[in-house]
């Protein structure tokens, strides 16, 4: 029989190490803190990881199929050191910016003409609309013929995405241009070029820059799906070279590089939209 | 007495539309005087945001003119400053930006305009909040920067639509105290138009009554209040009276606006 003891007075409830601040309790990070949504996407993250890692190790799911996320890593380390990743990067890179400029070149004064000539606006924007939702990226065999396996095609295929989409949200951010804020303009008698400057570009900026945004997000993912599927270029072509020699740590590899940069473009882009403005 | 400043000469407008054609306006004439303060009263609907955009020069009149000193006026005219009824501030210029607006577009620096519109936003009551930007402000005081903006142009008229129409009943009293300290301080003559019998009372030295379509002019009151005026003046009886007279005369029109409003919705919808 055991002796009958006196129940342990409760101890204070277990304080946190010095990690992420100290001696905070879990709850206030994944809870409450600012950047708890990016922590659990983290976590979400490394649990799919950890589940995919055991999967493959354990040999359920074929090597050849799913590489391990350690291994793709590593794989991304040898790309750069080997395989010469940054100088794929550069050149879709490149081919991006001088697509993105192309394209704002074009996009901004036609989404003003649409804007501009509403019975076009109107007829067209659905046509841009209908394009800005399809996979353009389908068309690349016509971009092949025209050009070949050179920049030219890879980058007019950016060109092309990025241009629907800067057309489209620069009509509408001129068509969302509150009228009241026009009707000013008028009546401090402004001229034509004054209205478009003051009033209508800034009122419109917001949306215009959204167009860019997704422009050149756009331009970047169908360069690279057509280097992949030209086998030219940088990344994509990257990426396509390793599936082609059953390098499936390198492939995933790469794949991992190429979402890390488009996030990483995105929040750029979005750090650049707030910065330009703030209010 | 002086000649007017501002006349309008039987001015009338029609909109024509799918479902038929709406006379808004009908040979409706007014006059102010410099320094004068005079209101346009008429219910919902009757023609009043009309009237405001032909003074204003941004639409154009079916038929009669509008002249600023004698002399007809075609478009806007940098005599006459508008303020709108409706959220009308540069969301991304401060509110002394907003204020310098109509200084920067006629050219001068950024030193001297904005020093001039600081003495703008200070008439105004918003100093201390010149670097703030229109979102972080209150209705109120949105539409008070739009006010400092029009007064900053310097305009010989200032003419309003409904500019107190969106706020609430006693931030609205308080602004329209402010606004005849204003108007008083630039012997400012202003044309308010305004659905609201109390506020039209307040601020004006004559406050005319427009009919429900076609809109004209059915009667005018003249305000024997004393000035300086402030916003204790409701509790008067004077102020009640004119407050009944103007009634009297504005219940008609507003019944007619109204019934025309229920006859809209009863019509089948989806023309
Ligand atoms: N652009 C327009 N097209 C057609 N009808 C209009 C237009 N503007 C105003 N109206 C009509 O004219 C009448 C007067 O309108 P408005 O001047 O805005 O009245 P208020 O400002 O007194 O409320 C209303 O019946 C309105 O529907
Ligand atoms: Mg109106």
């Amino acid at each position: 029989m055991r002796a009958l003891r006196a129940p342990k007075p409760l101890s204070p409830p277990p304080r946190l190490p010095a990690f992420f601040g100290y001696g905070r309790p879990v709850r206030t990070l994944l809870h409450a803190h600012r950047s708890a949504p990016a922590l659990w996407g983290l976590a979400a993250l490394a649990l799919l990881a950890a589940a995919l890692e055991a999967l493959v190790r354990f040999g359920l799911v074929p090597k050849l199929v799913v590489a391990a996320p350690t291994e793709t890593v590593v794989a991304i380390w040898r790309l750069a050191a080997e395989e010469g990743l940054l100088r794929a990067l550069g050149a879709t890179l490149l081919t991006a910016v001088a697509a993105v400029a192309a394209a704002a070149a074009a996009g901004l004064p036609a989404g003003y003409w649409l804007y501009k000539h509403p019975r076009f606006g109107l007829a067209y924007r659905n046509w841009l609309g209908a394009l800005f939702a399809a996979p353009l990226v389908l068309v690349y065999p016509v971009v092949l013929v025209l050009f070949g396996r050179t920049y030219a095609s890879t980058g007019f295929m950016g060109f092309v995405v990025g241009f629907v989409a800067i057309a489209l949200y620069t009509r509408e951010g001129f068509a969302a241009v509150s009228p009241t804020l026009v009707r000013v303009g008028r009546a401090f008698n402004l001229t034509p070029r004054q209205e478009f400057w003051k009033i209508l570009l800034p009122a419109g900026a917001p949306m215009i820059f959204t167009g860019l945004r997704l422009g050149t997000i756009y331009a970047l993912v169908n360069i690279i799906g057509v280097e992949y599927l030209i086998n030219f270029g940088g990344l994509g072509f990257l990426v396509s070279e390793t599936y082609d020699k059953f390098d499936t740590p390198g492939m995933y590899g790469a794949i991992v590089f190429v979402i890390l940069v488009s996030g990483g473009m995105l929040w750029l882009l979005k750090r650049l939209q707030t910065w330009l403005r703030p209010a | 007495m002086s000649a007017p400043i501002l006349r309008v000469e039987n001015v009338a407008k029609r909109f024509v539309t799918a479902t038929g054609t709406v006379e808004a306006l009908a040979e409706t004439s007014i006059e102010v005087r410099e320094g004068e303060f005079v209101a346009v009263i008429g219910p919902s609907g009757c023609g009043k945001s009309t009237l405001f955009n032909i003074i204003g020069g941004l639409d154009s009149a079916d038929g009669g003119r509008v002249l600023v000193e004698g002399k007809p006026i075609a478009g806007s005219h940098r005599d006459i400053g508008m303020v709108f009824q409706e959220e009308s501030t540069f969301p991304w210029r401060t509110v002394v930006e907003n204020v310098a607006f109509p200084l920067e577009v006629a050219g001068m620096g950024r030193r001297a305009r904005e020093e001039k519109a600081m003495r703008f936003v200070r008439l105004v009551g918003l100093d201390g909040f010149e670097r703030r930007y229109p979102a972080e402000l209150s209705g109120g005081m949105r539409q008070r920067t739009a006010l400092a903006r029009t007064l900053c142009a310097e305009p010989r008229i200032l003419l309003m639509d409904e500019p107190f129409a969106a706020l609430d009943e006693q931030t609205r009293m308080l602004l329209g105290e402010k606004l005849i300290e204003i108007c008083q301080a630039l012997k400012q003559t202003t044309l308010l138009i305004t659905h609201n019998l109390s506020e039209a009372v307040q601020l004006s030295d004559r406050v005319l009554v427009m009919s429900f379509r076609p809109g004209r002019i059915k009667r005018t009151v003249a305000i024997d209040l004393p000035r300086p005026r402030t916003s204790d003046v409701i509790a008067s009886e004077r102020f009640a009276s004119y407050l009944g007279t103007i009634w009297e005369d504005l219940k008609a029109e507003a019944a007619k606006g109204l019934a025309a409003l229920e006859t809209a919705r009863r019509a089948p919808a989806g023309r």
